[in-house]
């Protein structure tokens, strides 16, 4: 019976006394570096790409991960010798990791966040290292690169690398409290955030003026998690944010899809004080500060809107679009359903959702799919509706978006 | 047979059938394990099939307009709404004894078929399609043989009701057919088809849940279950919607 | 042949309330369980959703969520000298099917039993007199007390988060709850819903006329809670589509809002659905079962083996599988021997409907939950003196309106045609105006000789096995008990302010067409000798003591309530019973 890979984090101390019979060059002794490596490997949620979901194999690679640019398939990290990276030297390792350099010496591609990972010191990777050498080798071979001409090439690596790579270990800026410097390194290093969060260019490098204003990927648009707050985290309290990347649940909203997962596989499983720099460093990010108005009820998208909330929405998120703590997200409080891109909000209304579960918020509530109840037009009005009141302004959704969205994730899984 | 009806009629209950909804429902009918997380599927859901529109799917020669007519006595027009005829009920019976129902699909008919006491339920070897076009050649039969030659759709309105007061009360008989019992169906499905959502072919517009105060396919009165004694203020709804739904329509 | 499946140590055949409260039970003990469902997986947003959950004609007339008889059904007569008939289309009791089970489609009232209930042939007995009772009637005592099964009940009620008004705080009587019912140990997790109009003036007429009105107790919530468990609930809109329907916004108590989102996460947990259990396997001795057999939707035949099994199924599910399983001795009401069947009831319910004048009265019926409502207790069990009544039994009546869908809704006054413009006009006029209490007067029924369930002699299921046979009749004593309270009702129905009343009493012979609750009990009843029940305090097979049979299949006779606060709190007695002292001493819990 195959098992979730959650399950295999929680018997970490199984994991640790049956070390030795997998352990290759570990030294079964080395119980500090390898309880540190097991938590540098959740703070970096290698999980989410290096294992296929439901798989019983953890870390034996084989996900395909979908980039802009074609899909790439995450390697086997077991330590078996010959479709792993058993046989690999530390040197090697770290070099893959921070700098993005294979281990015969081709570049890597930036699927793998080293431009993050860099942020993280050698003996963090040394540590992630040893953790990985306790788990139990598999042999799979994985074909990474799937990509098309010319993004096959990885000696174009080398210019993107010019372009967007910056190597170096995490500097603390003593301005800063240590809290706060904490923070920025788990967000910015093995965290990793702006992979998703920050927007990028179209050869997929950072857009770093945009630092954490939200993007686009896979299907889903990531939110802004500045402290913006219109957009972004600005109307949420440290508490609420420490509350989302635990539980997957707060008072405004849920986690579900890529977040859900990032949630399961890592933020869940992250200590309290370091969901709290995690916050207290998001929270103090400006994010842009332009302005919107909202659209006038008396728009006809608006009216439209109005009704069909009222009759398809209102049972769960309320007439005054405050939904329910923790089960059902706030229209009124959410600033996901007024992000620019509305790529998510659309995607969630058309085919539904399940929000995440986790031990401190079991329930998982879903949300069902609407999109054979309600058309392009409905789905637009409904959303603009949603996005322009409460106290709430964005632009208006057009149908034509939604039936982008609609033909877009027609044959994705969720 | 075909029936032959004008492309307006067609054109008429195109419109009336509504949007158009995509059989894409996800049915989960293969045995499978679950463990560690609730199942999820995108796109998940099983929403009912429209009613489609065009010619009878059931109905042959005359029964449509036999429906029809029989829809009109039973729910007669009146000027503030319409009756059974023009608000689809026998749209809506012709697409239920074409489907599922008209098959007795699900239920158990396995033999014997003996007769029992009425209690016992109906024992009836054939579905409520067969039923019917059996009611209804009985019914056009007598009124033929009774009523000059009249099949029951061409009588006059006085002499419908006639027909229908007699089936009701057992003094018009039908030949190899319980008329009471026949008469007793159709009463029970025009009036469902008037009452059920319009999806399914019947109360089009909502007419018969308008005609009554019944908002329809809602799902929240939190603001009004304390509002003793004051009427809903909103319009009924659809699963299809309502005319208040499309961005034209403004308030 | 079978394919068999790695044993387990617990296998649970059924998996709706009972099954589900037992599976997280037994997995908190560190037991491997596995559920085994006959019908679908279902959860709100994928199988309810609020975009088409609101189809009175697909899931009310067409019994959408329920079991097709095709799969499975039974056969009917009212006598023993009749000829049982197949049930070709479900009337009287609608059988549910998929995870969830009735959790999923009913009404959610939350009612406990009057701790005189629990002994009521003895009480009846030391009142009136053996010579009170009918001669063919047979109830008995259940084998537990009120007492006993309270922290249970509590436990449950905690579960759902049950709305209500306590009306007997640990031995103290509470203004505003019903004054009747047994001592409580806590209050109401959440307090009683909001009351739609008539459910109020309902509430005032019982007061001038002297009673003790209270809200139903329901399974549908005032307002947000989350569980023992971690779950969360949201408030209950009331959008009257509680009783047939799934509910769509998490706010009626089911296995899917309460239990089943806890209970997957837990890694000795496994669930299968399209999988219909169709024997519990014995070994030779016939004494110890080996686990069960199960057919899924592909036609596959499997074997689970396991240590201890639940039977969880509906009632005559549970029935059923006993007989085909040949476990305990089949009932023969001739001989009076056997208990696999005996003392099967049902419920005796009726209803009044007032017409009011539509100038003065706009009820908006269709606001409403299913187990909204205002009650009255005092003509329930033995809260009044039956001296000079001639029957015993009761039941509790209220303006319990749970919507007013249209197809079923739409009424007319009693000397109004059926048909033509003037039911027209009547339909339109009292539409608002009408009150229609679901089932207005809830009933006991108590248990006969001769009302029971057997294998039928000529209908056979698909795999050509007998369906099982309903012997079912109304007695005098009910049909009196009916008549006596439905005039009661009607009393207080027409002080409501009704200008016309539909009284509609329930009279024999018992109609297997007209639906009357699914709250089908008995056949595999729970007593203290193996001579009259078929499973002991614990709900332990007597015969078979690795088997344990839950559900309303363990009443001995049905008092005048909603049975599944009573299920439930019972499923989690025999838990404890498991956990407490059936692991620690595998065997026989009760000595015959």
């Amino acid at each position: 019976m195959r098992r979730r890979f959650r399950g295999s984090l929680a018997v970490t101390a199984l994991l640790l006394t049956t070390a030795s019979s997998f352990a290759g060059d570990t030294d079964p002794q080395a119980f500090t570096q390898i309880e540190r490596g097991r938590y540098l490997t959740i703070l970096s949620d290698c999980a989410s790409c290096h294992t296929v979901p439901d798989s019983s194999q953890p870390f034996a690679g084989g996900r395909p991960i979908e980039t802009p640019f074609g899909n790439i398939v995450a390697p086997n990290i077991t330590p078996d010798p010959e479709t792993g990276v058993g046989s690999w030297s530390d040197e090697q390792f770290d070099a893959a990791v921070r700098k993005g350099i294979g281990r015969n010496g081709s570049r890597l591609y930036p699927a793998m966040p080293y431009n993050a990972y860099t942020k993280m010191s050698r003996d963090d990777v040394l540590a992630i290292r040893a953790y990985l050498n306790t788990v139990p080798p598999v042999g799979n071979a994985v074909i990474a690169n799937t990509l098309p001409f010319p993004f096959n090439i990885r000696t174009a690596m080398r210019v993107w690398d010019a372009l967007y790579f910056k190597e170096g270990d995490y500097r603390p800026d003593p301005k800063q409290s240590v809290e706060w410097n904490r923070g920025a390194y788990l967000v910015d290093g093995p965290g990793h955030c702006g992979a998703c969060h920050t927007p990028k260019t179209f050869l997929g490098g950072d857009k770093t003026d945009q630092y954490l204003q939200g993007s686009y990927l896979q299907g889903w648009s990531a939110p802004d998690i500045t402290n913006n707050s219109r957009l972004g985290l600005g109307g949420w309290s440290k508490e609420d944010l420490v509350s989302y990347l635990k539980s997957g649940h707060n008072r405004v909203t849920a986690a579900t899809g890529p977040m859900g997962e990032v949630v399961t596989l890592s933020t869940a499983h992250m200590t309290d004080p370091d969901l709290n720099a995690i916050a207290t460093y998001l929270k103090s990010l400006p994010g842009k500060t332009e302005q919107a108005s909202p659209l006038s009820a008396n728009e006809p998208t608006m009216a439209a809107g109005a009704a069909i909330y009222r009759d398809q929405c209102s049972a769960c998120h309320g007439l005054d679009g405050k939904g329910v703590a923790e089960l059902f997200p706030s229209i009124a409080d959410s600033s996901m359903a007024r992000s620019d891109d509305p790529t998510t909000s659309i995607r969630i209304i058309l085919r539904g959702a399940r929000s995440v579960g986790t031990s401190a918020q079991p329930t998982a509530p879903g949300m069902p799919s609407y999109g054979r109840q309600l058309d392009d037009n409905e789905v637009a009005a409904v959303l603009t509706y949603m996005r322009n009141s409460w106290g709430g302004a964005a632009g208006a959704v057009a149908a034509d978006q939604v039936s982008k969205v609609r033909l877009d994730t027609a044959l994705r899984p969720d | 047979m075909k029936d032959n009806h004008s492309r307006f009629e067609i054109c008429r209950r195109e419109l009336l059938a509504g949007a158009a909804y995509f059989a894409l429902g996800v049915s989960r009918s293969s045995a499978t394990v679950i463990f560690d997380h609730l199942p999820w599927t995108p796109n998940a859901g099983d929403p009912p099939t429209a009613a489609t529109p065009g010619p009878w799917l059931f109905f042959a020669g005359d029964e449509g307009k036999t429906v029809e007519a029989l829809a009109d006595r039973i729910i007669p027009p009146d000027p503030e709404t319409p009756g059974g005829k023009e608000s689809g009920s026998a749209v809506f019976i012709d697409r239920q004894l074409a489907g599922p129902y008209g098959r007795q699909d699900g239920l158990y008919v396995r033999p014997p078929f003996l007769k029992g006491a009425k209690n016992q339920g109906h024992q009836s070897e054939k579905g409520p399609a067969q039923e019917y076009r059996e009611g209804l050649a009985a019914l056009d039969k007598a009124c033929k043989d009774q009523l000059g030659g009249k099949a029951f759709f061409e009588l006059s309105d006085a002499d419908k009701d006639r027909v229908l007061n007699g089936l009701e009360s057992g003094d018009f008989k039908l030949d190899g057919v319980d008329g009471r019992a026949f008469f007793e169906q159709v009463v029970k499905d025009v009036q469902m088809g008037f009452f059920a959502d319009p999806i399914y072919g019947g109360n089009r517009d909502m007419v018969a849940w308008k005609m009554i105060g019944y908002p329809g396919a809602r799902y929240n009165y939190l603001d009004w279950v304390s509002r003793h004694n004051e009427k809903f203020p909103l319009p009924p709804v659809s699963m299809t919607g309502r005319a208040e739904w499309t961005t034209r329509t403004q308030r | 042949m079978a394919r068999r499946l790695p044993k387990k140590d617990v296998v649970i055949v059924g998996f709706g309330w009972t099954g589900s409260i037992m599976a997280n039970e037994l997995t908190d003990e560190g037991l491997e369980v596995i559920a085994i469902e006959r019908g679908p997986w279902r959860d709100a947003p994928t199988d309810f959703p609020p975009t088409y959950m609101q189809d009175e004609l697909r899931y009310r007339i067409r019994h959408e969520l329920f079991l097709r008889p095709d799969q499975l059904t039974f056969t009917f007569r009212n006598k023993m000298d009749q000829t049982a008939l197949p049930i070709r289309s479900w009337g009287a009791f609608m059988p549910p099917n998929g995870v969830g089970g009735g959790g999923v489609h009913w009404n959610a009232e939350m009612w406990r039993f009057l701790p005189s209930d629990f002994v009521v042939k003895t009480h009846l007995t030391e009142r009136y007199g053996a010579s009170f009772l009918p001669e063919d009637m047979t109830i008995q005592d259940w084998g537990i007390t009120y007492d006993e099964l309270e922290p249970f009940y509590d436990r449950f009620e905690y579960l759902c988060g049950t709305s209500g008004t306590a009306g007997n705080l640990r031995g103290q009587i509470m203004e505003g709850g019903n004054p009747f019912e047994g001592p409580r140990s806590r209050p109401y997790p959440t307090p009683a819903q909001a009351q739609p109009f008539s459910h109020t003036l309902f509430g005032k007429a019982a007061r001038e006329l002297g009673y003790k009105p209270f809200p139903q107790p329901s399974g549908n919530l005032s307002q947000a809670y989350t569980n023992p468990l971690g779950l969360k609930m949201g408030p209950c809109t009331y959008c009257g589509f509680c009783e047939w329907f799934g509910c769509s916004n998490y706010s009626k108590a089911s296995p899917q809002t309460t239990i089943l989102p806890y209970l997957v996460r837990k890694p000795n947990f496994t669930a299968r659905d399209n999988s219909e259990v169709i024997k519990i396997n014995v070994d030779k001795s016939g004494k110890r079962a080996t686990g069960v057999t199960f057919v899924d939707t592909s036609g596959e035949v499997w074997e689970q083996p396991a240590d201890l099994v639940i039977l969880s199924a509906y009632t005559m599910f549970n029935v059923q599988l006993l007989l085909h399983s040949q476990i305990g001795r089949p009932y023969d009401p001739v001989a009076n021997t056997g208990t696999v069947g005996r003392n099967y009831t049902h419920q005796t319910v009726s209803t009044v409907n007032g017409f009011f004048d539509p100038k003065k009265f706009n009820f908006n019926p269709f606001i409403a939950s299913g187990s909204i409502g205002m009650c009255i207790d005092e003509f329930n069990g033995d809260n009044f003196d039956h001296g000079s009544h001639g029957f015993v039994g009761g039941g509790y009546m209220g303006q319990v309106q749970t919507g007013a869908r249209p197809i079923e809704s739409a009424l007319v006054p009693p000397d109004t045609p059926k048909w033509g413009a003037a039911w027209k006009t009547a339909v339109k006029e009292n539409y608002l105006s009408t009150v229609k209490p679901g089932t207005g007067v809830h009933g006991s029924f108590y248990a006969y000789r001769d009302i029971y369930l057997d294998l039928d002699p000529t209908y056979k299921d698909r795999f050509g096995r007998p369906l099982m046979r309903i012997t079912m009749d109304l007695k005098e004593n009910e049909i009196k008990q009916n008549k006596f309270l439905t005039d009661k009702f009607a009393e207080i129905i027409k002080a409501m302010g009704a200008d016309k009343l539909a009284v509609q009493y329930r009279t024999g012979p018992y109609d297997i067409t007209t639906y009357q609750t699914t709250h089908l009990n008995g056949g595999a009843v729970m007593g203290s000798d193996p001579t009259t029940s078929v499973i002991n305090r614990y709900l332990q097979s007597w015969d078979v003591p690795n088997l344990f049979v839950l559900g309303a299949s363990a009443f001995p006779q049905n008092p005048g309530y909603n049975p599944t606060l009573t299920v439930g709190a019972l499923a989690f007695w025999a838990a404890a019973a498991i956990r407490n002292k059936y692991l620690k001493s595998p065997g026989r819990l009760v000595d015959a």
